[in-house]
């Protein structure tokens, strides 16, 4: 009987996983970003201004979604593959923590605006596809922000965002390679990580 | 003598070429810094001190007014540049906006146009020359406009001479509104400025690089053609 019971438990577990893997991307992030408003939208310490608890909301439920390894690699372009395997797992590392904060700085200014959910122009059979999502406005031109997500084994991940036409992991391209062409991939990891305690310093204050 | 005052403003710039990355768009990086490092101080001890305030002390309704005001007497110059850049129907609407906001919209205080479906557009001469296929030439930062390139600067001028307000008798009602319009768009980028801000490791890269991105995908209206250039992916990576 026990044997049965786990055995169905496998199953269900097993399908639900599958049933995660195969959420098509479109439907995925319009569930995420619902769910963070409204979450944002109820939490009134949050809304008063509480960073780090913003931060943690953001771990939990955006950060699954987003591969790293690829939005690093893409940011540093050819610089890449000159690092060693543990010089990559820091600069992702660093660069994590550097989006995240800057992912929380965006949605605190967040203050009610709509969003248009475009519908997916893709092929099933797509593994790389672009999620089109619109934040309107009154008086001003819609603010695309599209998300660049690929397949993997875990479900769809997003890669990049574009937010107006400008692409996060493109823009920090010539930082990077400027960084690594005057000191080196530790003098872009030393860089990140200095930036990134800066703004923990002044999140404290 | 307006060109000899441009010159005497430039001067103090025109020394700082020393540090430059070598980046082919930005050939003018020295003179750019100083430029830059000015503006900025422009911007941390007036402008933005003067925009907070309005943000803060002026009721949300309001400045939704003040932002669509100037948003309306804009469309008919985006009308003009959608028709010049071939595309008919959104300059008609452009001007349908001008008419339904004009009229019901209460001189423009309202956007009832986007709250009809037709949806405001981003259109200027320098987006124009592109559609007709100039490149952006140099990268250039104006003395208080900002980033600009040689191509969308020229724009920016154009811009200025056919600008309705421009039009207006009264120089000290010109310039009100003028200032008025550039409080409430720097009012706007608060938030933004604060994320570049927190986001760059080298501010001025950072928005150079944001500025032709975000001017590319205007002159393709959001839709550029992809621009990955193979060699930059490495192997085992999304293409």
């Amino acid at each position: 009987m026990t044997r049965v019971l786990a055995l169905l438990a496998a199953v269900f577990a097993l399908g639900a996983a599958q049933a995660q893997e195969l959420m098509p991307p479109d439907v995925l992030v319009k569930q995420v970003t619902l769910e963070v408003v409204d979450l944002i939208a109820k939490d009134k310490e949050i809304r008063g201004g509480n960073r780090a608890k913003l931060i943690g909301l953001i771990n939990d439920k955006v950060i699954p979604h987003f591969n790293f390894v690829s939005m690093a690699a893409l940011a540093m372009g050819q610089s890449w593959n000159k690092a060693t395997p543990e010089q990559k797992k820091r600069v992702t590392e660093e660069f994590k923590t550097l989006l995240v904060r800057t992912y929380a700085s965006a949605l605190a200014s967040y203050s009610d605006q709509k969003f248009d959910f475009r519908p997916l122009r893709a092929k099933p059979t797509d593994t790389d596809v672009t999620v089109n999502v619109r934040v309107l406005q009154p008086g001003t031109q819609p603010v695309p922000i599209d998300y660049s997500m690929e397949k993997t084994p875990s479900g769809w991940k997003v890669y990049d965002v574009m937010v107006g036409g400008v692409s996060l992991v493109a823009n920090y391209r010539t930082e990077f390679n400027n960084l690594v062409r005057e000191s080196g991939v530790d003098g872009l990891i030393k860089n990140l990580s200095a930036k990134n305690r800066a703004l923990e310093g002044a999140d404290r204050k | 003598m307006v060109r000899w005052l441009i010159l005497v403003a430039l001067a103090p710039f025109l020394g700082g070429c020393a540090t430059t990355n070598g980046d082919p768009r930005d050939p003018l990086e020295g003179m750019n810094r100083g430029i830059y490092a000015f503006n900025d101080k422009v911007d941390t001890w007036a402008l933005r001190p003067v925009s907070r305030a309005y943000h803060d002390y002026i009721h949300s309704e309001i400045r939704d007014r003040v932002r669509n005001f100037f948003g309306n007497i804009a469309d008919p110059m985006i009308g003009v540049n959608n028709m010049l850049q071939g595309k008919f129907e959104e300059g008609f609407f452009d001007w349908v906006r001008f008419g339904f906001n004009s009229t019901f919209g209460l001189f423009g205080l309202h956007d009832v146009a986007s709250d009809m479906g037709y949806e405001k557009h981003n259109e200027d001469w320098g987006q124009t020359f592109g559609r007709w296929g100039a490149g952006t030439g140099p990268y250039v930062v104006l003395p208080l406009l900002g980033s600009s390139s040689v191509r969308d600067g020229i724009g920016t001028g154009l811009d200025y001479l056919t600008d309705p307000m421009g039009g207006l008798r009264r120089a000290e009602l010109r310039w009100g509104l003028w200032g008025v319009r550039i409080i409430q768009v720097r009012s706007d980028l608060l938030d933004v400025s604060q994320l570049l801000e927190d986001a760059s490791l080298d501010k001025y890269v950072f928005q150079r690089d944001a500025y032709f991105q975000r001017r590319r995908s205007l002159v393709y209206d959001g839709r550029p053609p992809r621009e990955r250039d193979i060699d930059t992916i490495p192997p085992g990576q999304p293409k």
